[in-house]
């Protein structure tokens, strides 16, 4: 790394042994790099593919599909297809948990950046890496043995509701939230020293030049988090009841997309319609996933303007 | 320098292979074919048997398979058998596919839709026995059925009208799909719906929410009544015990099958066989919380047509 060779000799070399120098290196970057893209294609091709059999081979109305909150395949004579009930559930967990999870990570963020950057950030930081590292199906399970006894007996209904659904997922997505740090310690110095001249105090620094300067990324953060709930489906298996009814409240039972599919996937066989309609939640979840990436997109666009 | 290049060209090589091998999962058994081959001319004993087996299925009857396996591989160490779970309809589609030599399910192929039932040779390896199981604090141990179906389509909401506690009733119910639910609503529902409750698929979750919560009910294979945690129901005053369901007398029971693409033969047959052998019905089912299907008094197709053999 450290040593500088000229260019012409660099050449000189890869002239006399093509394989050992530019060209080898670029033909594995290239192998990864179509690796990756034929992997993400294929698999969109493949989930377009399946779930769009649904609506085109066995003739499930679409409309049906995402509004109706009827929901019951099983039924021979009258089978209905509707699954609004979990979009609307998915959809329901993940900004409840993101409205949870937002002021969260990003006060941890600021505290960790702004307020002590030594000794918080020391403490706060292995905490965040290891919230990242513990597997789902962990918050799970402790959402199932110490969550839902909980808010039975303290806040009321079952236990398993969404607002147990919503907190599990709150403490998921934080680490994603918090990554946010990064983006506030990446502010030029000079906004700060700025702020600190005209007389603000640090409080009024971080609230009105700070955050609105980092606005954008504080945003990606939010909605990086908001995809990773949107398609967690173990932990909130556990713990959100998965009843096929429309919440009215919070401490009702609910479903999302994810936890159908992981409940029903290995019953139904393949190419049966039951089957069709989970590939089609599935093809939803994954354009869903898509949309949140153009949101990011845009937001982190807006941040380079 | 050099070397770091080939470790990570090594490296890359190795990313591909593994990518490819994730891809191409119909070629496994084409590999399992291949070892079959090469592994059989090594064996000096003609009656010895080696290659290997995959099973997949129903999670449910997992366990069972999977010890069964064991000792069997015990038995004949040339013999790989892998036990998968993932599902009855898994099992079926990929026994049908013949991606696996067994697939394993708790209702009969022809239950399920997709599946070329007559292609299936039906090998019935064992039978479970489930009722209904209460919330010990529910304070009922015998329920008439018509009175269990008004539980579970949610006409009794209360069960002091059913002369127990003053307790809301919580259903657990399993997933749509599920063939445990699908054999409680045929022979202990009388085919009705039941009303929309907490919904899990394993067992032991099940039997940890009823447990847990004032006023539920589910249901449970036998296997799970190990402890007074959760109450199991007679129904109609018959006990649900392995001796009234081997005379008949306790109606929610079900068939483990074990399909075949055509007839067994080869390794297959000689696993299937031990499975019924009297050792494994006798020892390892019991142990296992399953009921010996040599020892049933009685049959059922798969329309749910019973009858005295």
């Amino acid at each position: 790394m450290g040593k500088i060779i000229p260019a012409k000799e660099r050449l000189l070399k890869s002239e006399k042994n093509w394989m050992d120098g530019e060209l080898r290196g670029k033909i594995l970057v290239i192998i990864c790099a179509v690796i990756m893209i034929s992997a993400t294609i294929s698999i969109t091709i493949f989930l377009g593919t399946k779930g769009l059999q649904s609506f085109i081979k066995n003739g499930v109305s679409l409309i049906e599909f995402l509004t109706s909150t009827q929901w019951n395949p099983t039924n021979k004579a009258n089978p209905e297809y509707g699954a609004f009930p979990f979009i609307f559930g998915s959809f329901a967990v993940t900004f409840l948990s993101a409205i949870v999870a937002a002021p969260l990570g990003i006060g941890g963020a600021i505290f960790m950046t702004e307020i002590a950057p030594s000794w918080g950030r020391k403490i706060l930081q292995p905490v965040v890496e290891l919230l990242v590292g513990i597997p789902s199906v962990v918050y799970g399970f402790i959402g199932l043995t110490v969550l839902v006894p909980f808010v039975r007996g303290h806040v009321g209904g079952l236990g398993f509701s969404l607002l147990s659904g919503v907190i599990v997922l709150s403490i998921m997505i934080l680490p994603t939230i918090t990554t946010a740090t990064d983006a506030m310690s990446a502010l030029p110095k000079n906004l700060r020293e700025g702020s600190y001249a005209l007389g603000a105090t640090r409080w009024q620094t971080i609230r009105k030049v700070l955050i609105p300067a980092a606005l954008p990324s504080l945003l990606t953060a939010v909605v990086l988090g908001m995809a990773r709930a949107f398609g967690e489906a173990l932990a909130v298996q556990m713990v959100i009841g998965n009843v096929r009814d429309l919440p009215s409240n919070l401490l009702d039972a609910s479903a999302t997309l994810t936890t159908i599919i992981t409940l029903n996937m290995g019953h139904t066989t393949y190419g049966s319609v039951e089957n069709n309609t989970l590939w089609s939640m599935g093809l939803i979840l994954l354009v869903m996933s898509f949309v949140f990436i153009l949101l990011i997109r845009y937001l982190s666009s807006r941040r380079k303007m | 320098m050099k070397s770091l290049k080939k470790l990570s060209l090594l490296t890359l090589l190795a990313a591909l292979m593994v990518f490819a091998a994730a891809c191409g999962g119909g070629a496994s058994t084409d590999k399992t074919e291949g070892k079959d081959k090469s592994t059989t001319p090594k064996t000096e004993e003609k009656k010895e048997l080696s290659g290997s087996l995959s099973v997949s299925g129903s999670s449910a009857m997992q366990p069972l398979i999977a010890a069964a396996a064991e000792e069997f591989m015990n038995e004949n160490p040339n013999v790989d058998i892998q036990v998968n779970a993932g599902g009855s309809g898994t099992g079926l589609s990929q026994v049908a596919e013949g991606s696996v030599q067994i697939g394993n399910s708790d209702v009969f192929a022809e239950e399920k839709e997709g599946i070329p039932a007559d292609q299936l040779v039906d090998h019935k390896v064992a039978v479970v026995g489930m009722t209904a199981a209460v919330n010990p604090k529910v304070g009922i141990k015998d329920i008439k059925k018509e009175d269990l179906i008004k539980v579970f389509t949610g006409k009794i909401t209360n069960w002091k009208e059913l002369g127990g506690k003053d307790q809301k009733i919580v259903l657990v119910n399993r997933p749509d799909s599920s063939g445990t639910r699908a054999i409680f609503n045929k022979f202990a529902l009388d085919g009705a719906t039941p009303a929309e409750g907490i919904t899990e698929d394993s067992s032991n979750t099940v039997k940890k929410i009823i447990n847990e919560t004032d006023g539920a009910v589910g249901y449970l294979a036998f296997s799970y009544f190990t402890d007074d945690s959760v109450t199991p129901l007679s129904i109609d005053g018959v006990e649900p015990t392995a001796e009234n369901v081997q005379s008949g007398k306790f109606p929610v029971w079900a068939y483990q099958h074990s399909y075949t693409k055509g007839e067994a033969d080869g390794l297959a047959k000689a696993f299937l066989d031990y499975l019924m052998s009297d050792d494994i019905q006798t020892t390892l089912l019991k142990e296992q919380g399953y009921l010996p299907v040599t020892k049933m008094k009685v049959e059922r197709d798969a329309k749910g047509n019973q009858k005295n053999i």
